[in-house]
């Protein structure tokens, strides 16, 4: 019943070659099996197994009247570029959002201060769009103060203190650019690659792609923290034309992670194995008679639903952290925060989990009730402190070798404010930042630079679609190969589009 | 997850190729064999998937001018050279283009990432050598009736549609399958037309039956179970995006579910798929409609509404017609013609321009982001209480007015009340606990508003023409039914106050008030101390701005005194502790708003009974000088103390409060309805609304059948008739393939949601025509349909996996066997409640509360109100959970059911951990499984194999083969070790009937 390891790998190759159209020896493709196989340790996993089972089947279905045979000796017959080497074992993105203000945050702009007030030059404003602006503002100024921080001397505000500690670990893209500037879409667009909803999600991509290596755990996690829930919601997680057993998992910050967990009264951890055991059992007599291969699904689905009741309790339970840890992070024991999130988006890697969403909420600062100068100080409150504790706690623990941590909203605010007070800036497009950290990330750099008015890229441009092909090529996957074939096209998370940027990269 | 049977509906709307199943099926019907090409089956995918973004109808993204979907343009002369040469591949540049190998030229080009095979290359020169004919897209093709095939062996098929299947697998060389288990049959088709269980008694008896008709029989039977119109009726309500709630960030409650029970009631009386389409989309419109055809147009206000602060009305009202359109084209024509909305559609003939025309039809109705227009859908028990009552009423009333000595009483009355009222010194007590609001507040003109030391609010500053106070505390009380307003003197105001008018007098226009979580709340009734003449204390919450309270022509004399007004609630208000209240009052009278008050709020229900000073005030206008409203209150007070008529007073004051009940009671819908004077609708630029292009009349897309020829400006009915008239290619095709797909798990047309040029083929493009021939000469009849389908011996094969075609057909599109299907996610819950007995077989009315896990509204903009049901409505079909957007009930959104801000034709099916977790944890389900094992304890029989036999046979229908009754005896013993109450034992042994695969699955 169980495929042996490497199948469900071969299977991915043999999809890579299918559209690369070459020609390449086998023994390719058993290099990739082989250095992936030692990445996957837990490949007899029952659900990555029932997955493997999975995929022959639809193998088998999704390209009609193609075999699996001809499927594998395809495989064999195609060429690719050589792949990346892994980096990371697992992500852990940091969500802000809302759109985080880069201007009080990360970008310095003494000629903006200047020209406070004043209507913007008619070049910066050309071809531009906006949200909400009615084409009357006027700039405005950084409203914090900078200063600059560590060896690298990278500029940051005031309201960024605990960043400090981790300035010189951490890599600052400054010319991040998106297409759509509305919150659901620009989540969408940065998560899936596509603004509409029904595409699958990165954590959805890699764990199809490379699996997970947790058999306890949900191989892609969300966790969530905020005022409220994130504008685009469980889209933003859909595992889209994947199978669903690829789908971000939600998980609440405190209590039982996940609804249901707790099996009723009287069920101790015997007797729901009992319970499981038996379900499965009878499921497996019912597939032996009818074949479909759905009853093997569901029985893996409730192997690791059992894993999941198991695990999840030692995992939610913080008391074996230390009180430096805790204090480190800002963590208040029994309440939900992003230091909350933040500490069990390490307990998460450490287990094997392989790709972490983690939202905050409410960054949105147009003005008003949510300005840049109420809101956004204690947006940053929240989540300062516990960003830096988990670059540092990943690098105390040697984790941060392996662990690529991503840290930014779905767009920037504009160099305008808008016509409210207290003041606020619309959704930016064309320039913001965004930082990473570990995994082969070059530390205490500063990829990128915008204009004197921070309205756009003046070097160093990082298309959403680029930052979504780095972030697979330092998990050892040529975005480009990652595809799945879905009525009839071939899907990937980056399109038609995206680039490495080699430029961040250690080598 | 298996991803066999993972359907992912909503991710194919835009991006739908060709699938390889066109040569699959080009090879099994020996098309293959014939090198002769089929443009919309062979070229047209091509074409569409790699050459019309660039070469198609969009004329803004159109490159050098080459339109490859128009064989005029595409065989015209560019450059010196046709793309097409019709013939000759060889000197045609589009061969050249795409078989080129120089990165400049090569077609698609590199960065496109795209690149044609070497088949489709060769299948483009063939069809190029063949003349490159090409034909209009199949779905807008006219629908003819195909004579049905002949086939062997000739007695399998027991009607047309079999005769169709049938002969797609000779051709194919594959034998159907055989005929399913009758406790097979039996739960598929109780499944399927009803989402509910058989007995185990219907099981037999339809076992048993050995006439030849017994199946058709059944079928027939279960046709005409009102159960029917609730899962069919589900279905529909997808696809008309049905939910309780208005959606975005607010997601208020809303009240139509009276269009739902309208839908369950259409389905269950067969109403003809023309009526009820056109019901639905214009029943407002039809000559003298009945409540219930405005009712169905529900359909179309199941749209979102925005009531966040800030909301531009015009903007979502935008939005809402925006879905209406896109909604119509997806549910009744398979069309994305919302992919129109910012520039012509890159693949089908749907312009920019023809997407507004459509979008005209629905752009004149009165709503405007709002909730309103309603009706009142009183029910028949409603109307009977409510003559009855007022009846009761009126006999109440004469029997006080005809008591000769009243007047005689009343004046020995009033010289009592005026000794007693100089014995009491105030007359505030009203004998209600009050609680005083800590009032900040502000104005939105330039009045300062500032608090003094007894928490009452006086107004500074320049009074404006118009302006509102908004008035903000935090609530002390959980429960709020009554607000009192004091309206107070000061020295700073004019005459003193209470009003900022230079006579101290003021009109409240308009008092209501807004709990932190966005919830509007307006008042039933109101009292006063003293209202002025035509400035009633009820015109402050009449909802008419250009009325009002007002305090002037005091019995007292002078107008400038304290005065208390009393606002109550229809319904105690539940709200958190120290949640934020903002009390607005309009001021639409020029200088005349309120110079001083302070507000106060109680749990209690305020009754008005005035006290003695009130009433000695009252007393002391001499008896033909009191107005009617004196007379009455005092007449009101008098009765209340008469010891001969007080009773009746009492019963008259019930039966009032009853009839205001049942008043209250009857619920309103949501209804369209056309504005007197049409909008005029434009082309908008790139989509935004803002940006009006020219002014377009209502109008359908060219490439379809045209309207008929009228003088006046085409309607929504002009519409409905046009989508349900023979010669429309899509309707009828689209419906039949939809009602197709619930029967065997996937549509003849696997994109149901597309029928335009990127979406799959047909698998059998007669049988689809057939059908759709034959919906419409069955006059619409959906159950004459169902009953066609479901009696096919196609319908009645056996659903197991067939290893010879797992390599051949695996995806089941020659249909050589049944295809086992999961059960959506109400039906699950409805299953579980059929087997524990429980089920309540009420049918329709508003939505329930099953009890869901603690947690669900952590991360939503407000927090609902789960009063978790404990009588028979907690047992109520899933269908009737209470269904708000933005925190769906749990278990549903666990087993796919989707947030209904679109439209849904189809649902997702997956099967993931997080569904094993619900069902075997969650307390909803699992209080179910111990009813459930009671059950089994009590009608299961004494031994453990029966009891075995009747939980399985109760879950699944069919009997327990011996390895299964084996392995659940093995699990009851084991468990025995661990319980000594045999309920527990079997709620256990229930527990894993529940979640087996077969249980959720319909096979």
């Amino acid at each position: 019943m169980v495929y042996k390891g490497g199948c469900f790998l071969a299977h991915l190759i043999a999809r890579n070659c299918k559209i690369s159209h070459g020609l390449t020896p086998i023994k390719h493709c058993r290099r990739y099996r082989e250095t992936m196989k030692h990445k996957s340790p837990s490949s007899n996993h029952p659900l990555l197994a029932s997955t493997r089972r999975g995929f022959f089947g639809q193998a088998g279905l999704s390209v009609g009247s193609m075999g699996l045979a001809s499927l594998l000796a395809d495989s064999c017959s195609a060429d690719t570029a050589p792949r990346p080497v892994a980096k990371a074992k697992a992500v852990i993105y940091l969500f802000m959002a809302g759109g985080p203000s880069q201007l009080e945050l990360f970008e310095n702009k003494p000629k903006l201060t200047e020209l406070s007030g004043q209507t913007p030059p008619e070049s910066f404003m050309k071809d531009r769009r906006f949200a909400f602006l009615k084409g009357t503002e006027t700039l405005l100024g950084p409203r914090q103060k900078f200063g600059r921080y560590g060896e690298s001397g990278v500029e940051l505000s005031a309201l960024l203190p605990y960043h400090r500690e981790i300035v010189d670990d951490v890599c600052f893209v400054k010319g991040m650019v998106t297409d759509v500037f509305n919150h659901g879409p620009a989540k969408l667009f940065m998560q899936t690659g596509s603004p509409q909803p029904g595409r699958p999600s990165m954590g959805s991509w890699v764990t199809y792609g490379i699996g997970s290596e947790s058999a306890n755990l949900p191989g892609f996690v969300v966790l969530q923290s905020g005022p409220r829930g994130p504008r685009g919601g469980s889209a933003l997680w859909s595992s889209g034309f994947l199978p669903t057993n690829y789908q971000g998992v939600p998980f609440r910050g405190q209590g039982d992670p996940i609804l249901n967990l707790k099996s009723p009264a009287d069920y101790d951890r015997d007797a729901q194995r009992e319970f499981t055991d038996t379900v499965s059992g009878l499921n497996q007599l019912r597939f032996d008679s009818v074949g479909d291969p759905e009853i093997q699904t569901r029985i893996a689905a409730y192997e690791m639903a059992y894993r999941m009741q198991m695990s999840a309790p030692d995992l939610m339970d913080l008391s074996d952290e230390s009180d430096h840890v805790l204090k480190m992070y800002g963590v208040e024991p029994g309440k939900p925060s992003f230091a909350n999130n933040a500490i069990l988006a390490r307990r998460l890697v450490e287990r094997g989990v392989r790709f972490i969403q983690l939202y905050h909420t409410s960054w949105d600062q147009h003005g008003a009730a949510e300005s840049l100068d109420g809101e956004l100080p204690l947006r940053c409150k929240e989540v300062d402190q516990a960003s830096a504790a988990l670059v540092k706690d990943l690098k105390q623990r040697g984790l941060l070798d392996d662990v690529l941590v991503v840290w930014g909203g779905e767009f920037g605010r504009t160099p305008m404010g808008e016509e409210r007070t207290p003041a606020g800036r619309d959704h930016h497009i064309d320039a913001y930042t965004m930082w990473l950290a570990g995994a082969g990330i070059k530390p205490g750099f500063t990829l990128g630079a915008t204009d004197e008015l921070g309205f756009g890229v003046t070097e160093g441009r990082v298309h959403v679609h680029d930052l979504q092909a780095t972030i697979l090529h330092q998990l050892g996957i040529d975005h480009r190969q990652l595809t799945f074939r879905s009525q009839g096209r071939d899907f990937r998370l980056t399109d038609v589009h995206g680039n490495v940027v080699k430029e961040i990269l250690t080598g | 997850m298996g991803p066999v049977t993972v359907i992912h509906s909503m991710s194919v709307k835009r991006h739908i190729l060709m699938t390889t199943l066109c040569w699959t099926a080009a090879s099994m019907t020996g098309n293959a064999a014939d090198d002769r090409i089929d443009f919309n089956r062979d070229v047209r995918p091509i074409l569409s998937n790699h050459c019309f973004e660039c070469h198609g109808p969009d004329a803004e993204q159109r490159q050098a001018d080459l339109r490859l979907d128009q064989r005029s343009n595409a065989i015209a002369v560019h450059d010196d050279v046709a793309a097409i040469a019709p013939g000759n591949s060889s000197v045609s540049g589009m061969v050249e283009r795409i078989t080129s190998r120089d990165e400049d030229l090569v077609m698609p080009p590199p960065d496109s990432g795209e690149r044609l095979s070497d088949q489709q290359v060769a299948v483009l020169r063939q069809w190029i050598d063949q003349g490159a004919t090409y034909a209009k897209h199949w779905s807008f093709e006219s629908i003819s009736r195909p004579a049905t095939p002949d086939v062997v062996p000739a007695d399998w098929p027991k009607n047309d549609v079999d005769a169709f299947i049938l002969a797609r697998l000779n051709a194919s060389g594959i034998e159907p399958s055989k005929e399913a288990e009758r406790a097979t049959l039996i739960r598929r088709v109780y499944l399927d037309l009803l989402g509910l269980l058989p007995s185990i008694q219907q099981v037999d008896a339809f076992t048993r039956d050995t006439q030849a008709d017994a199946y058709e029989r059944m079928v027939d039977d279960v046709l005409q179970s009102p159960h029917f119109g609730e899962r069919w009726g589900r279905h529909w309500l997808d696809q008309a995006r049905y939910a309780d709630s208005h959606g975005y960030t607010n997601d208020n409650e809303r009240s139509i579910w009276p269009y739902r029970d309208w839908v369950i009631e259409a389905f269950n009386r067969d109403l003809p798929f023309d009526q009820f389409t056109t019901e639905q989309l214009a029943g407002d419109l039809l000559d003298n409609p009945t409540l219930a055809q405005k009712v169905a147009t529900g359909f179309h206000r199941n749209t979102l509404i925005n009531s966040e602060g800030g909301t531009k009305a015009d903007q979502f009202r935008d939005e809402q017609v925006k879905d209406r359109t896109d909604t119509t084209g997806l549910v009744w024509m398979g069309l994305t013609v919302g992919c129109a909305k910012c520039h012509s559609h890159k693949f089908d003939p749907v312009s920019q321009a023809e997407y507004y025309q459509l979008y005209a039809f629905f752009n004149s109705t009165v709503d405007r982001n709002s909730v309103t227009p309603t009706v009142q859908v009183p029910s028949a028990t409603q109307t009977q209480q409510l003559d009855e009552l007022s009846t009761l009423k009126a006999s109440l009333s004469e029997q006080l007015d005809s008591d000769p000595d009243v007047e005689k009483r009343q004046k020995i009355w009033e010289k009592d009340i005026v000794v007693k009222a100089k014995s009491a010194t105030a007359d505030t007590d009203d004998g209600m606990s009050w609680q005083i609001l800590p009032l900040s507040g502000k104005s939105t003109k330039d009045s300062t508003l500032s608090s003094l030391g007894d928490h009452s609010l006086l107004v500074t500053g320049t009074a404006a023409d118009s302006e509102e106070y908004h008035s903000t505390a935090r609530s002390p009380l959980t429960k709020i039914r009554s607000v009192r307003l004091e309206v107070l003197t000061d020295d700073s105001l004019p005459n003193k106050g209470p009003g900022r008018a230079d006579s101290g007098n003021f009109v409240l226009s308009e008092f209501w008030f807004r709990t932190g979580d966005g919830r509007e709340l307006r008042f039933a009734r109101a009292g006063a101390e003293h209202s002025q003449a035509g400035y009633a204390v009820g015109k402050a919450i009449d909802g008419k701005g250009d009325t009002g309270w007002a305090i002037n022509d005091a019995p007292e004399g002078s107008p400038n005194r304290n005065r208390i007004a009393w606002f109550v609630l229809p319904e105690t208000l539940e709200v958190e502790e120290d949640h934020a209240l903002t009390f607005k009052m309009q001021f639409n009278r020029k200088m005349f708003s309120i110079g001083r008050y302070r507000l106060s709020i109680s749990s209690d229900e305020w009754v008005d009974r005035p006290g003695a000073a009130q009433l000695a005030t009252l007393i002391a206008v001499e008896p033909d000088k009191r107005s009617a409203e004196q007379k009455a209150k005092l007449r009101k007070a008098f009765v209340q103390s008469d010891a001969e008529l007080a009773d009746l007073d009492r019963q008259l004051t019930e039966t009032t409060k009853k009839f205001d009940s049942v008043k209250r009671s009857i619920p309103t819908t949501m209804i369209l309805q056309e504005l007197e004077k049409p909008r005029q609708a434009f082309r908008q630029i790139r989509g935004d609304f803002l940006r009006p292009g020219e002014s377009l009349q209502p109008g359908v897309p060219g490439v379809l059948p045209g309207l008929p020829a009228s003088d006046t400006q085409r309607d929504r009915l002009d519409l409905a008739r046009w989508l349900l008239s023979k010669k429309h290619p899509l309707t009828a095709r689209v419906r039949m393939n939809r009602i197709w797909m619930r029967l065997f798990g996937r549509g003849l047309v696997e994109t149901e949601n597309d029928f335009g040029t990127q979406g799959t083929l047909p698998s059998h493009p007669e049988l689809l025509d057939w059908l759709a021939a034959e919906f419409m000469q069955q006059e619409w009849s959906t159950k004459a349909m169902l009953r066609l389908l479901m009696t096919s011996a196609t319908y009645r094969q056996r659903s197991d996996t067939r290893t010879d075609l797992v390599n051949t057909d695996p995806q089941n599109r020659l249909l050589a066997r049944q295809s086992r299907i999961r059960v959506e996610a109400e039906i699950i819950r409805d299953l579980a409640l059929a087997v524990s007995g429980k089920l309540s077989p009420r049918i329709g009315g508003p939505g329930v509360y099953p009890p869901q896990p603690e947690g669900v509204y952590a991360f939503t903009q407000r927090k609902k109100n789960w009063k978790t049901s404990q009588d028979e409505d907690r047992f109520r079909r899933g269908m009737y959970t209470f269904f708000y957007r933005s925190a769906p009930y749990p278990m549903l959104t666990t087993f796919d059911v989707p947030k209904f801000n679109q439209v849904c034709t189809s649902r997702d099916r997956s099967n993931t951990p997080l569904q094993s977790l619900t069902l075997a944890n969650s307390e909803a389900l699992f209080e179910l499984a111990e009813i459930f094992g009671q059950r089994i304890v009590e009608e299961g029989g004494a031994s453990d194999l029966d009891r075995v036999h009747f939980a399985f046979r109760t879950g699944l229908a069919r009997s327990p083969a011996l390895a299964e009754t084996a392995r659940l005896q093995n699990y009851t013993q084991h468990v025995r070790k661990q319980f000594s109450n045999e309920e527990k034992v079997w709620t256990a042994v229930a527990r894993v009937i529940m979640n087996l695969d077969e249980f959720v699955t319909r096979e």
